[in-house]
Formats: C-alpha cells, sequence, structure tokens
C-alpha cells in the first residue's frame, strides 16, 4: 500500500539524468509516468534506493525522420493515440496504445516506460518487435541503438545497462500497402492480455507478401511468431489460407501457465488470434 | 533528495509544501491538504476511485507522487461545482448513478474527462471511457445513463 | 385510519432523488478514514504469510526502535484481555467452535491472520515499523480442499477436528419419491469462493477518553457490534458508542465483528490515545471474510412428464479456518430454498461445515440462497433437457400457481404471495423469447462459430431478516426485529431514528418518504438518523434484505402512534369524540368537517407549549416502535439472460439481460431498480469472472484487482428491467425487499444460458467462473468425447 522509503531526483537534461543513474548504480531506478513502477513500489515488491525522474527531459512527441518516425520515449499512451503522425504511418502503435489499460492511465503511461519494464504481457513490446523497432538508449558512453528483439532479453529485463535511459524508438513507416491489427484476448478491460497478437501484411495481388506478427504473453519476452509469418508470405489474402498460415503461430514459443491461462489454451489463442489479426491486417 | 518542496494548486488555491519523495498524491490531497473528497479504493490502481484531473488530463492519483505534481494544477471533486454543481455531479444526481458513492469521484472525474475528449459518446464508449472506475454498487446501468445526460446536457468537460 | 390518506400518499411509488446525494457527488463525505482526532495514531497489522503455523518468536524490538513508533505488540500482549471473536450462530448443539483470538497467539491458521499490530505517528511510518517486524514461524501442512478436509489422513485445522458440525433437515420421504422415480439425474456444482470487494476498504478508529470507548467503523452493524464488542472485551456496554459514518459499500462483508474493531478498542485503551486502522485492498482481500465456497451434490426425481417427486442436496461448506459472525448459517440460510417455488413430494438437505486453512467465509450479498438458487435452477435445466422439454415449461409445470398462495411448501416455508406466471410472462415478452430460440436453431442448424444460448433463473428468496421466534428454533443468537422512532419538533419538522444502518440502500431518502406519506408532512422536512448508537439506540441493522421488509413497518407503526397521540390531542381541542377524528390531507378533524383542524406540525408545537393537553397525555406525539415480522418475506422473478459463445476463443458474452422482479410493494422505485442493476452485476461477476484462488501452499493468488476480476462497465450488458407487484401479507406495507434479490437471480440465468448454448456439443456443466478458458476446454473435451456440433 505505502512504498518503502527512496531519494529523488529530477534532472533537466539527459547528462544529468544519466549521471544519477550512473551514480546510483543497481539502486536507482527510472521513473517515467510511474504507471508500471508505483504499483509495484505500493506492493513492496521493489525496493529502488533512488528514482531518477526523467519527466522535465523534453523527450515526448513524435518526430518524422522521412522513412521512420522516432517517438520521444516520454510520449504518453495517449499522446499516441492521437499522433496524427502515427495515424498516417504507423497506426499499429495507435491502435494498440487504446487497448492498454484505461484512459486515466494511458494520459500518464509512456512508450518507453512500456517498453523499458518489458514486462511480456504488455501490449506495446510485440508491436515493437513486430515492427522491428530500434530503441535509442543514451548511457555513460554516449548514444546507442538496440533492435527490439535484442532489446527484451529476459522477464522484466532488458539489454539497457543499469545505467542507460531509453530515450525514444525509431519505427518504421508502414508504406503502401501496408495493414495492421492489434487483438488482445483479455477477460475484463483492464485485464493484461492473456494473449495478444500484432499484426502486419502487406498486401500484393490478393496476396500476403509479407507478414509480421509479434506476440504478448507467450514467453518471458514478446516473440516474433516467424513460422506464421513465413506461411503467411505468399497465401492468399483469405481468412481460410491465414488460418492455416496461422497454425503455426505458436511454434518456438514458450507459453506460461498461470492464473489467466494453462500453456495449451494460450498456443490455441495465439493460433486463432493470428489468424483474426492477419484477416483484418491484410483486408481478408 | 529526501525531502522536497513543492508547489501544487489544488482546486484553485496553491499549496506549498514539504515532502518525502514516496508520499502518493493522493495522500498529499487527503492526509495534508484535507482533501477528503477523494477517497482511495486499491492498491495497484484499478479502482479508479482516486481520480482526479492533472493539467487537465484525468490521471489515478494513488499512482503519481506528490512531487511529480509540483507546478501542476490539480482538480478533485471538490473543485467541479462553480457555485453550482458541475453538469455530471447534477446527472449522477437525477439518474441515480450512485448508492454508497464511494467510487463517485473518480467515476465523476473519469467521465469529464471522457466528454472533454468525446462531447457525444455512444453508450459503448461511455462504458470503454469508464474501463478504469470499478462500481460495485450501481451495476453501471444508470453511471452510464448519467453520462449520456449529462453530454446532452452540453457538458464538454 | 391511515386508509383514509389515499390522496396523500404521494410519496409511495414514487423515484425520488436521494437526500443522500448532495455529500455525496460533491466529495463532502464522512468516510472512517476521513476522521482525524487530536494525537492520533495509526495501526498497521503484521500479517501470517504461512497457511498454517506455530508462531515460535515475534520479535518487535526493530519496530519499535524506529523513530515515529510509538508502541507495537503481539498477540501475547493481549492473550488476557482480546477474548475469541463471536460466532452468534450455533446451528447445532455439537457444533465445533474453536476458540479465534483476534491476534494470533500461538498458531496461525490462514495467510493473513494478525500476529501484531505497529502504532505509530503517521501511516508511512507504521508501514515500514510492520515491513522490520520479525516473527518465526514452524510451518505446519494446510489443509486446503474440502472434500479431503474430513479424510481420516487429513491434517488438522483445529485439535477437534477438521468437521464443525453437521445439519440435516428432511420432509416427505425422501427415498420413496427417488425409489422407482422415471427420471433421476445428480449434478455436482462448485459454488467458488468469492471476495465481496466493497469499493470502500474497511476503517476503524477508536478512542478511550476516560473508560468511555467511541469506535468509528467502515461496518454495516453498528449496534451489533456494540453489543459483541461489551461481550467480547467485558467493557460495559453503556461506554461503548459505535458509529458507522458513511459506509462505501457492505454487501455482507462489513456484517462483522472483526479483529482490527476488537484490536482498535484494545490498543487504544493501552495507549490512551486515539488509533486509525486502515486496509488496503490487498490486506481487504486477505482478511475481509469472503462469500461462498460450497461443494454441491445435487438430486432430482421425476416423473416423465416433468412432474418433480422430491430433491435431495449435500453440501460441503468451507467455514475456512474459524467461525466467524454467522460464518455456519450461511448455507443453511440457502437450506430452505433449494425447493425454491416448485412443488414436491420429498426434499432431503444436509451441509456439512469443514475447516480449511484459508479466510473463514461468511455472509456476501444473498448469503445462502444465490447457492439455492443456483443449484436448483442449473438441475431444473438439466431436467429439461434430459426429459427434452422447454425449460421454462418444465418450471411452470412444477411452480406453485398465483393462486395457491399462501402456500406452505415441503420445506416448511410459508410463502405469502407471488405470481410467477405474471413475472414469467412480462420477462418472455421483453426478452423476445420465442424470436431468441429461433435464431438460437438456426444458428445451431448452420454450425455456427458463435453459439447462441438462453438461461432462465425463476427464482424466489426469503428475505427480510428474520422473525425472531424463527431464529431462535435455529439457533441463532440474535433477534431480527427492527426499531424506530418518530419525533416531531416543535417547528413541525420531523426526525425520525431508525435503528437499519445504510451504506448506499437511500434509506435517509425512502425513510423521508414513508414518514411523509404517514405524517402529511413535506419529504424536505424530514430527517432520518442512522448508525450512531448514542443517536439511535436500538435496532439489527442492515444485512438480508430486512430494511424495508422490517425498519420501515417499524417506522410506519411508530408514525401510527403518533398519529393516535395526534388524534387524542386534536379531539381534545376540538372537544370532539376521538371517534370522530379523521386524518386526510395531512390534517385531523372533525369528519365531514375538514376547515376545523389541525396538522401534525402545529399540534406538535402545541405540545411544545403544552397549554392544553388532556388530563393523562404526556406533552409529545414522539413515539418508538418495534417490528418483529411475523415471517420472511419472499421476492421472486424471472431472469433471462442471452449468452453468445465464441467456440473458437471460449469468450463468452451477454447480448441481452432481462429481468422482471416481484418485490412486492415499493417505496422508492429507483432506489430499488438500482438495487437490482447492482445484484445482477456481482452476479454475472460470480458467472464469468470472479474466483478467490489459493495456491497449493495456501497463499491467496488473487490478492489484488488486477487478479480478483471485478467487472468494469465496460464487461457488463446494460439490463432491461421490469417489476410486477405481488404485495407482501406480513406487514402493512406490502413490502418483499430487494437488496439481494439481483445477485441471487442471475448467476444462474447466465450460466443456464452459456451450457443452453453448448449443449449441443454434449456440455453439460461449465465450472464458474465461466472462463474463456474453462469454456474453450469444455468443447474441447467434448469434442474429443465425440461430442457433435
Amino acid at each position: 500500500m505505502i512504498p518503502a522509503k527512496f531519494d529523488y531526483v529530477r534532472p533537466s537534461s539527459l547528462d544529468d539524468a544519466v549521471r544519477a543513474l550512473d551514480e546510483g548504480g543497481e539502486d536507482a531506478k527510472v521513473i517515467a509516468g510511474g504507471q508500471s513502477l508505483l504499483p509495484l513500489l505500493r506492493l513492496r515488491l521493489s525496493y529502488p534506493e533512488l528514482l531518477v525522474d526523467v519527466g522535465s527531459l523534453g523527450l515526448r512527441g513524435v518526430r518524422d525522420e522521412g522513412e521512420s518516425l522516432l517517438i520521444g520515449a516520454l510520449t504518453t499512451h495517449d499522446d499516441a493515440i492521437r499522433d496524427p503522425l502515427l495515424a498516417a504511418h504507423c497506426g499499429l502503435i495507435a491502435e494498440a496504445a487504446g487497448r492498454v489499460a484505461d484512459p486515466a492511465v494511458r494520459h500518464r503511461a509512456t512508450i518507453g516506460g512500456a517498453l523499458a519494464h518489458a514486462d511480456p504481457a504488455a501490449d506495446m513490446p510485440a508491436v515493437m518487435i513486430a515492427l522491428d523497432a530500434s530503441m535509442i538508449a543514451r548511457g555513460p558512453g554516449g548514444e546507442r541503438t538496440i533492435g527490439a528483439e535484442e532489446f527484451f532479453s529476459d522477464y522484466l529485463t532488458t539489454a539497457l545497462a543499469a545505467n542507460e535511459i531509453l530515450t525514444g524508438v525509431r519505427v518504421p513507416k508502414l508504406g503502401h500497402g501496408w495493414g495492421y491489427r492489434y487483438e488482445k484476448f483479455h477477460r475484463t478491460a483492464q485485464a493484461w492480455a492473456i494473449v495478444g497478437v500484432a499484426a502486419l501484411a502487406r498486401r500484393s495481388n490478393g496476396q500476403v507478401a509479407e507478414a509480421r506478427i509479434g506476440l504478448a504473453n507467450m514467453g518471458s519476452v514478446p516473440v516474433r511468431a516467424r513460422a506464421a509469418e513465413a506461411a503467411a508470405a505468399g497465401a492468399d489474402a483469405s481468412a481460410d489460407a491465414l488460418r492455416s498460415a496461422a497454425q503455426h503461430a505458436d511454434e518456438g514459443t514458450r507459453p506460461p501457465a498461470d492464473l489467466h491461462g494453462a500453456a495449451d489454451y494460450r498456443r490455441h489463442l495465439a493460433r486463432v488470434l493470428t489468424a483474426r489479426a492477419l484477416a483484418v491486417a491484410s483486408g481478408a | 533528495m529526501s525531502r522536497a518542496n513543492i508547489t501544487v494548486t489544488v482546486d484553485g488555491v496553491t499549496y506549498t509544501d514539504d515532502v518525502e519523495p514516496r508520499l502518493l498524491l493522493v495522500h498529499y490531497l487527503r492526509d495534508r491538504l484535507g482533501k477528503t473528497g477523494t477517497p482511495i479504493g486499491c492498491d495497484t490502481s484499478n479502482c479508479g476511485a482516486c481520480t482526479v484531473h492533472l493539467n487537465g488530463e484525468s490521471v489515478k492519483s494513488c499512482a503519481v507522487l506528490a512531487i511529480q505534481a509540483d507546478g501542476a494544477e490539480v482538480t478533485t471533486i471538490e473543485g467541479m461545482a462553480d457555485g453550482q454543481w458541475h453538469p455530471l455531479q447534477q446527472a449522477f444526481h437525477s439518474e441515480h448513478a450512485l448508492q454508497c458513492g464511494y467510487c463517485s469521484p473518480g467515476m465523476i472525474m473519469a467521465a469529464a474527462d471522457l466528454l472533454r475528449s468525446n462531447p457525444r459518446p455512444s453508450d459503448q464508449e461511455i462504458r470503454e471511457g469508464l474501463e478504469g472506475n470499478l462500481c460495485r454498487c450501481t451495476g453501471y446501468e444508470n453511471i452510464v445513463r448519467a453520462v449520456r445526460r449529462a453530454a446532452e446536457a452540453g457538458a464538454t468537460s | 385510519m391511515t386508509a383514509d390518506t389515499q390522496a396523500a400518499q404521494a410519496e409511495q411509488g414514487r423515484a425520488r432523488l436521494r437526500k443522500e446525494d448532495a455529500r455525496l457527488v460533491t466529495g463532502q463525505t464522512n468516510w472512517t478514514d476521513n476522521i482525524v482526532l487530536p494525537g492520533m495514531l495509526h495501526m498497521v497489522f503484521v500479517r501470517s504469510p504461512m497457511a498454517h503455523a506455530r508462531i515460535t518468536s515475534v520479535d518487535l524490538s526493530a519496530a519499535r526502535a524506529l523513530p515515529g513508533v510509538i508502541a507495537a505488540f503481539s498477540g501475547a500482549d493481549f492473550a488476557d484481555e482480546q477474548g475469541s471473536l463471536p460466532c452468534a450462530w450455533p446451528v447445532t448443539e455439537d457444533i465445533v467452535i474453536p476458540a479465534h483470538p483476534p491476534m494470533a497467539v500461538e498458531e496461525v491458521r490462514y495467510v493473513g491472520e494478525a500476529v501484531a499490530v505497529v502504532v505509530a505517528r503517521d501511516r508511512y511510518t507504521a508501514a515500514d515499523a510492520a515491513a522490520l517486524a520479525d516473527v518465526s514461524y514452524e510451518p505446519l501442512p494446510p489443509v486446503l480442499d474440502l472434500r479431503t478436509a474430513l479424510d481420516e489422513s487429513s491434517p488438522k485445522v483445529h485439535a477437534e477436528g477438521n468437521k464443525s458440525f453437521e445439519w440435516v433437515f428432511a420432509q416427505g420421504d425422501a427415498d420413496e419419491a427417488f425409489r422407482g422415480a422415471p427420471v433421476v439425474i445428480e449434478r455436482n456444482y462448485r459454488q467458488q469462493r468469492l471476495i465481496p470487494s466493497a469499493i470502500e476498504p474497511r476503517a476503524v478508529v477508536a478512542t478511550d477518553v476516560g473508560g468511555e470507548f467511541t469506535l468509528w467503523s467502515s461496518t454495516q452493524i453498528p449496534h451489533v457490534l456494540r453489543v459483541m464488542l461489551a461481550l467480547v472485551t467485558g467493557i460495559p456496554e453503556q461506554n461503548i458508542r459505535v458509529i458507522a459514518p458513511d459506509v462505501g459499500g457492505g454487501f455482507g462483508s462489513k456484517l462483522q465483528v472483526t479483529a482490527e474493531e476488537v484490536l482498535a478498542v484494545l490498543v487504544t485503551r493501552k495507549l490512551g490515545r486515539p488509533v486509525k486502522w486502515t486496509e488496503s485492498r490487498s490486506e481487504g482481500n486477505l482478511t475481509v471474510h469472503h462469500g461462498r465456497d460450497q461443494w454441491q451434490r445435487i438430486r432430482i426425481a421425476a416423473d416423465r412428464d416433468g412432474r418433480l417427486r422430491g430433491l435431495s442436496v449435500d453440501l460441503l461448506a468451507d467455514m475456512g479456518a474459524y467461525l466467524m459472525l454467522v460464518t455456519p448459517g450461511i448455507p443453511l440460510l440457502g437450506a430452505f430454498l433449494y425447493n425454491s417455488i416448485y412443488k414436491m413430494d420429498a426434499y432431503s438437505f444436509r451441509c456439512t461445515g469443514v475447516f480449511t486453512t484459508k479466510m473463514p467465509t461468511d455472509a456476501y450479498r444473498g448469503a445462502g440462497r444465490p447457492e439455492a438458487t443456483f443449484a436448483i435452477e442449473r438441475i431444473m435445466d438439466e431436467l429439461a433437457a434430459e426429459l427434452g422439454m422447454d425449460p421454462l415449461q418444465l418450471r411452470e409445470r412444477n411452480w406453485i400457481r398465483h393462486e395457491e398462495f399462501p402456500y406452505t411448501t415441503i420445506s416448511n416455508m410459508e410463502y405469502d404471495s407471488g405470481n410467477y406466471e405474471a413475472a414469467t410472462a412480462r420477462a418472455r415478452e421483453l426478452f423476445g423469447y420465442d424470436a431468441l430460440r429461433q435464431e438460437q436453431n438456426e444458428r445451431n442448424l448452420d454450425g455456427d462459430p458463435v453459439r447462441l444460448g438462453i438461461g432462465i433463473s425463476t427464482y424466489i428468496e426469503a428475505c427480510g431478516w428474520a422473525p425472531s421466534r424463527i431464529l431462535g428454533q435455529l439457533g441463532y443468537a440474535g433477534g431480527g426485529w427492527e426499531h424506530a422512532s418518530v419525533r416531531v419538533l416543535p417547528t413541525g419538522k420531523v426526525e425520525v431514528v431508525t435503528g437499519t444502518s445504510p451504506h448506499g440502500q437511500g434509506h435517509e431518502t425512502a425513510w423521508s418518504q414513508l414518514v411523509a406519506d404517514q405524517l402529511g408532512v413535506a419529504f424536505e422536512d424530514v430527517r432520518v438518523l442512522h448508525g450512531d448508537t448514542q443517536v439511535s439506540p436500538k435496532g439489527f441493522d442492515t444485512y438480508g434484505s430486512r430494511s424495508v421488509a422490517v425498519g420501515a413497518p417499524a417506522i410506519f407503526s411508530a408514525c401510527e402512534k403518533v398519529l393516535a397521540k395526534a388524534k387524542r390531542l386534536t379531539a381534545h381541542m376540538l372537544e370532539a369524540s376521538e371517534n370522530d377524528i379523521e386524518f386526510s390531507d395531512g390534517r385531523l378533524h372533525v369528519r365531514g368537517d375538514p376547515e376545523k383542524g389541525y396538522s401534525i406540525p402545529e399540534l406538535a408545537l402545541a405540545t411544545f407549549a403544552a397549554h392544553n393537553m388532556p388530563s393523562g397525555m404526556e406533552p409529545s406525539l414522539d413515539s418508538d416502535a418495534t417490528f418483529d415480522p411475523e415471517n420472511f418475506s419472499f421476492p421472486h422473478g424471472t431472469h433471462l439472460c442471452a449468452v453468445e459463445v465464441d467456440t473458437e476463443t471460449g469468450q463468452v458474452s451477454i447480448r441481452s439481460y432481462v429481468a422482471v422482479d416481484d418485490v412486492g410493494k415499493v417505496i422508492n422505485p429507483m432506489i430499488v431498480e438500482g438495487q437490482v442493476h447492482g445484484g445482477i452485476a456481482q452476479g454475472i461477476g460470480q458467472a464469468l469472472y470472479e474466483e478467490a484462488v489459493y495456491d497449493d501452499d495456501g497463499n491467496l493468488v488473487t490478492t489484488t484487482l488486477a487478479d480478483y476480476l471485478v467487472p468494469s462497465a465496460a464487461d457488463l450488458p446494460s439490463y432491461v428491467t421490469d417489476r410486477t407487484e405481488t404485495p407482501a401479507t406480513t406487514n402493512p406495507l406490502g413490502v418483499k425487499g430487494v437488496g439481494e434479490a439481483g445477485t441471487i437471480a442471475s448467476t444462474p440465468a447466465v450460466v443456464n444460458a452459456i451450457v443452453d448454448a453448448l449443449r449441443p456439443f454434449g456440455i453439460t456443466d461449465i465450472t464458474m467462473p465461466c472462463t474463456p478458458e474453462r469454456v474453450w476446454r469444455a468443447i474441447q473435451n467434448a469434442r474429443g468425447n465425440g461430442g457433435a456440433a
């Protein structure tokens, strides 16, 4: 209910933020919107000694980079839902952002925070691996880019060093022919996905030329359903054909078994939801 | 820092206080400022009873640190009436959209935020807009009616 | 005399907007956690992380050393004064009621049981100090499965064993009824454990000023609590004041005498300073008493034409680790309702109460009657399927006909009135029953992957708790009467003091309406006082849908006494005979001469001055009354639910929900409808979303609202509701009560609908909550077994 004590700084420059994080070591944690972190602190599941609040660093908003968009880490989910650049060029992110939690949480929860928290049951990580997004990180040694699949290394664990801050995420502009769909299967509106499927499909001549599928809550990290992607490539953009392709969706996954779903049920859902998502994404 | 000075404007009045970083905004409002109109219902940001407006947007005040509200404007249920009741307060009353009333402050604040961005929501949009606010008494039927009625009355926030 | 006032019954049946709302919609509320007193300290409990263990040591030295901590206590510190939390219903003579110390001293028996308490200057320091408590445990084996807890080999929760009681009832010869019955079916149903989840967490504030104690608590039962605190602590009753300020929902969960309330009193006494305790949601999920938790074995015998011969019910009921206030009685509240609205030749009921190392169970909306209604309404659908009959037709064949009331059932309940035909006809009409059946058939023939199901619940409920004499026969320690005082102030305003204790039910409004009608005063001129034992000294509080059925008649009686006094005074002042005085249009006057007379306010002023009183009459109109009902009241209704089941994912969505309830006459139909809405939502919650889950070590897994899924507006349908009105004959107002009816009715309506949708696959049951996974798995299993679809 009440967090344990911690110190707090709110640096006004990225360099100061990195320095504070570096000096704080393993006991320092970044806080942005706090929508993932604060519940953990209140239940005393996490005991950082220092919170580095990155809320004053700007880093909010979407920038057009020509071939790609750069989403500032502090862009909120609500920002993402309304952003005209995302709507025009990467609607999957806007759609998925609208499925996260509820409006009040979305006003605070940031895209960067959701990615850095790296809960495999969350929606944004699955979306970003489907997009082959690149994470931009800043540390004492400077800036580096980390590919999405490499970024999500384990349950609640990213490739970020303890002294690195995620400053933004670069996503491709989906060009002509690309459709998308985020399918979130959950028991109640606020609940986490039992399984989530982020699907992109490029349609060409009544067929799916290329598909990309990211799965939420099918492992300790978000997973690309590569076997299903391969099966979908070249398939007719029809519900039946895509359903066949989607039978491969759970290959290579190790879905968890918990209160909300057994492993075999999750595998089944992954297949069903992938079929549905591909059908919508390809306009079948 | 292990303590900080914050300045927050709440329901039109500006306060300056010395707080621990871990002090939750909802506790700051209730225990330090005496603004007990905003209740606490859970510890995982699910129930929404603590919903207030922070710089014009709904937030769950149990999931915001008071220190993060430094320099911000907060509106609570106690700031919604402006000489007379806000149309949502009126509509909740006239549609019997509350029974015990514990969820009502948060529900009204969330509904106000919904109408700000969607002045003419469908019933489905009302239900989805309130998905972050739990009520155990009303079954939501009259809450939806109240929000619809407030929208029809032209309430846009 | 009040029969003359037909014209003045402006308030009965009127959808008055509520007086309570003004403070609630503006945040000017008075929740217990709002209370701040000078010098007040904050309590935080240290709770057992073990389901079953011996406490080997409690070291609070680090907690005490934390700056800002005033004191810390273990169970040993209170062993001599804390007594045992009470069980007010020893349902059998040989019932095992183990000692239940508010704070564990030697042994803990459920995760969350209090083992120590820390008291500090502020809630944050108290939380930190509690985390520093060092308690050592020697683990003992948990007892978690109700079905094996009575085995010889099972570990023991208590030295006396795991069986608390066995209670039986039978009428008619069940063996005879089953023997040779052409159709006998048996089903096993699981009533899962639920967490009531009122949105206001519990809170307590306690003060001891020179031996005079005040306890504010988020409670449904200030009066009962006062008596119980006196009995448990030995503090003289006249020195205890209990106040229920604004209370944010109860649903039975705050019908309790809790460890935290008793310990708050003991701590304030020890420290001589006010103390406050406020629970967190996760603490509450662990330690607010849980609801339901039964295994049910139901057998029904019938003729081929569907006529019921007999019903046999065998329950295993999970008490949890201890018996709390009403724990053993809850499953028995349904004992007389399994036969429901149906006629039959024999009925037998057995319930075994069993201890487990889990949080104790106790009342939760419906308290025993949802369990009963679920069992009978589910098996009626099963029987209909077995017989190839329409399930509504099967019910109609067996229910008590409208002309047959009053009717004494096979379980010895005398139903005073009802009209199952009318409610069902209206429900069918609103629902579009025939069209939906047709659509269902078409979808089944098409092999549509989204199936349609129709669920029925023709329920009855027994509420208006309760005739005291019957409570005595059942072994319940308390009574069931209710008390009211009506005072007319010198300026003509009215104060109504009620023994009911509302926590959302709108009594300030409804009782104002009642009194306005009875005394011919304005609705706005009435104030209802409740919830504080110093203000309302007598009552049995609010639960069991009793407030309108028992509390309102008490107010009515008090008003009658006021009118009798008013009549006597009027006769004197007009120099007329009392027999010639009548009350109409808010005035007492000589019959036929309405000009010459007085209103109640005028007469009250006359008694204030007392210049012209009849000899022998005290100068006051104020009157008290206590009403003890002769019988329970029997609301009933028909709920119809249409669900769509996505057979690919198992997802269930409710397409439409219709409720036609008969709660007799109503004072405020808006409040009644709201109760139905809220009740339905909780019943749907049980059917689809909610379960308190313990893991194999006895840890509660569903400790937060992230895992215990209370539905939001986005997860529930809209409800179509209507009423029929068959007045109760057991109180002058004809009212029956409605607080729990929606919950009692709705769960089987939903589950019947799901099973109805899946019956073509050969599925005959889904265990609640009917999660998508469970539905999907049932379909897989049925297909694997060759179930066609």
